[in-house]
């Protein structure tokens, strides 16, 4: 079996090219050398204080924040509501929908940017939140609405046939039987809205008012520079956000998905 | 609550993302197409209608073409690289036997959670002058200088390839993990060695993963501008950097609109090619 050895050593490597330089980033954001470099000094968080007493970086943090819940939210929304039309209706030209529907992943994020930008200035609104807002509700809508749609093909429309003819409306049945069914796809859902809306740039950058600065453009600035060990400690927080978050969320929605069965 | 018809339920469900799409992607994508007849005076202003000017600068001045030409071959290679970084990995998961594939598989889900500036940056923790590759060079006393290895056109395709080759290898997986392994087994029992059965039955069965794999590399590779911008040259810019420049330092809105729309077409032209020979469905099945 050399050729199977072949495979798995080569794989391997193929891992270590994915997440040795991501974990150089977190090794070095502990460096307590002022510069962001090599060679390792000694451990400190002294770049994490300072991440916390730089203003501007807890702005930053806190738009993003801001931002990435009210995407989820929204996106989650029309997500679900989409999906239920789409999975659960007859109706006529529902593949040119769908089409339509997943269209802002198939066109590229600069263009729809650039679109974007340019009808609502046209439109005399000016870069703000709300257009930042706006162009990432549209730009993750998609994920959620095959995330979401992909676990209601799974769920039996028998179930809410049952509530139906119990006398449900149905409202009474969304709530009562098709939700709680689908919540752990809600979840994967919303979380994977937020991350792609925590940590874009592509659009983000097209779209932020001047001034001001979500953590990926943050980060982009600050590069402008040099690179310093700042930017590896705020680049270690936004792992461990973007990653332990997903993560807990996961085990959340198992959970939720166990205790259903 | 009243009851509403049967046949308006499923309009009334769809209307808010429909209503979203339409005004801020379908709406906005006509307008620049209208916009970019306009012109731009020296003074800051435009003047709606229809000119050609924009389109015939496009059109003519080589320079447009020449970066148009080699962001596509950027993300040629990438799209290459990609495929044959990924393909063993994924084949690998799907075919392993061991207890560890699903920490296999959240390994190889995790990266798409890692920020994209992070891991575009993290080059240059590599790769920089006082990066851990040099810092190892020089202290093996290989080299007395810093070598400068950041900031080409290779290290842009390494940068788009370490952030893109999730994508490949999930799609590849897909395709792999759904091959009915009796398939394998028949193939194996009519004599076919290891190999053969690769190439005559679980690589044609793959190529609907790898394709779509491939597709998402090629559109995302090509339309990328931060990339460039972090781990490129002066010289390296890709039309993604074009349309950037236009829109956000020049603010020629209309020249930005024309440049947007050819690469539109050019990365449209690659999907629709890709749709009529294999259907968008594959790509939907990663997020099965």
């Amino acid at each position: 079996m050399t050729g199977w050895n072949f495979i798995r050593l080569y794989t391997i490597a193929v891992y270590l090219f994915m997440f040795l330089p991501v974990a150089v980033v977190v090794l070095l954001s502990f460096n307590s050398s002022q510069f962001g470099s090599f060679p390792m000094e000694g451990l400190s968080f002294r770049w994490f204080i300072e991440l916390w007493n730089n203003d501007a970086i807890v702005r930053a943090f806190r738009i993003s924040l801001l931002l990435a819940a009210l995407t989820a939210i929204i996106s989650t929304v029309l997500g679900i509501l989409a999906a239920l039309a789409l999975v659960r209706y007859r109706f006529p030209g529902k593949n040119t929908i769908t089409t339509l529907l997943i269209a802002p992943i198939l066109i590229p994020e600069v263009v729809l940017a650039v679109a974007l930008l340019l009808f609502l200035r046209w439109l005399s609104l000016p870069r703000s939140f709300l257009v930042l807002l706006l162009g990432h509700v549209i730009f993750t809508l998609p994920f959620v609405l095959l995330v979401v749609q992909a676990r209601l093909v799974a769920i039996k429309p028998e179930y809410e046939e049952a509530a139906r003819s119990l006398g449900a409306n149905p409202v009474q049945t969304f709530f009562a039987v098709t939700l709680p069914l689908l919540l752990p796809a809600v979840f994967a859902g919303m979380l994977f809205a937020f991350t792609i809306s925590f940590d874009d740039i592509t659009g983000t950058m097209f779209w932020k008012p001047g001034g001001v600065e979500t953590v990926p453009t943050q980060i982009f600035a600050m590069l402008r520079h040099s690179i310093s060990p700042e930017i590896n400690a705020l680049g270690t927080v936004m792992i461990v956000v973007t990653v332990l978050l997903p993560l807990i969320g996961m085990a959340v929605a198992r959970r939720l998905a166990a205790t259903r069965r | 609550m009243g009851e509403t018809s049967g046949a308006a339920r499923p309009w009334i469900l769809l209307s808010p993302a429909l209503a979203t799409v339409a005004f801020l992607l379908v709406v906005p994508v006509l307008f620049i197409v209208v916009y970019s007849f306009w012109l731009r005076t020296s003074a800051g202003g435009e003047i709606p209608g229809f000119h050609l000017d924009n389109w015939q600068l496009v059109f003519s001045d080589p320079f447009y073409r020449d970066i148009l030409l080699s962001t596509l071959k950027i993300a040629a290679i990438t799209t290459v690289l990609c495929a044959v970084l990924g393909y063993i990995p994924a084949y690998f998961i799907a075919m392993s036997e061991t207890r560890h594939k699903t920490l296999l598989l959240l390994l190889l889900i995790l990266p798409f959670w890692i920020s994209y500036i992070i891991r575009t940056m993290s080059w240059i923790n590599i790769l920089g002058s006082s990066g851990a590759l040099n810092t190892a060079l020089m202290g093996l006393g290989i080299t007395s200088e810093p070598i400068q290895m950041l900031y080409n056109e290779t290290t842009v395709i390494l940068g788009l390839a370490h952030f893109l080759l999730p994508f490949m290898v999930l799609n590849v997986y897909v395709s792999l993990d759904a091959i009915d392994r009796n398939l394998l087994d028949a193939s194996r029992s009519l004599g076919a060695s290891n190999l053969q059965t690769f190439r005559e039955v679980t690589l044609p069965l793959s190529l609907p993963g790898l394709a779509a794999g491939g597709l998402l590399c090629f559109v995302l590779a090509a339309g990328t501008y931060i990339t460039p911008l972090v781990l490129g040259g002066p010289r390296d810019a890709m039309f993604a950097n074009l349309v950037f420049e236009a829109v956000i330092t020049q603010l020629n809105w209309p020249l930005g609109s024309a440049l947007s729309i050819v690469l539109l077409v050019v990365l449209g032209s690659v999907v629709m090619v890709y749709n009529r020979l294999a259907g968008l469905g594959q790509i939907a099945k990663s997020f099965g």
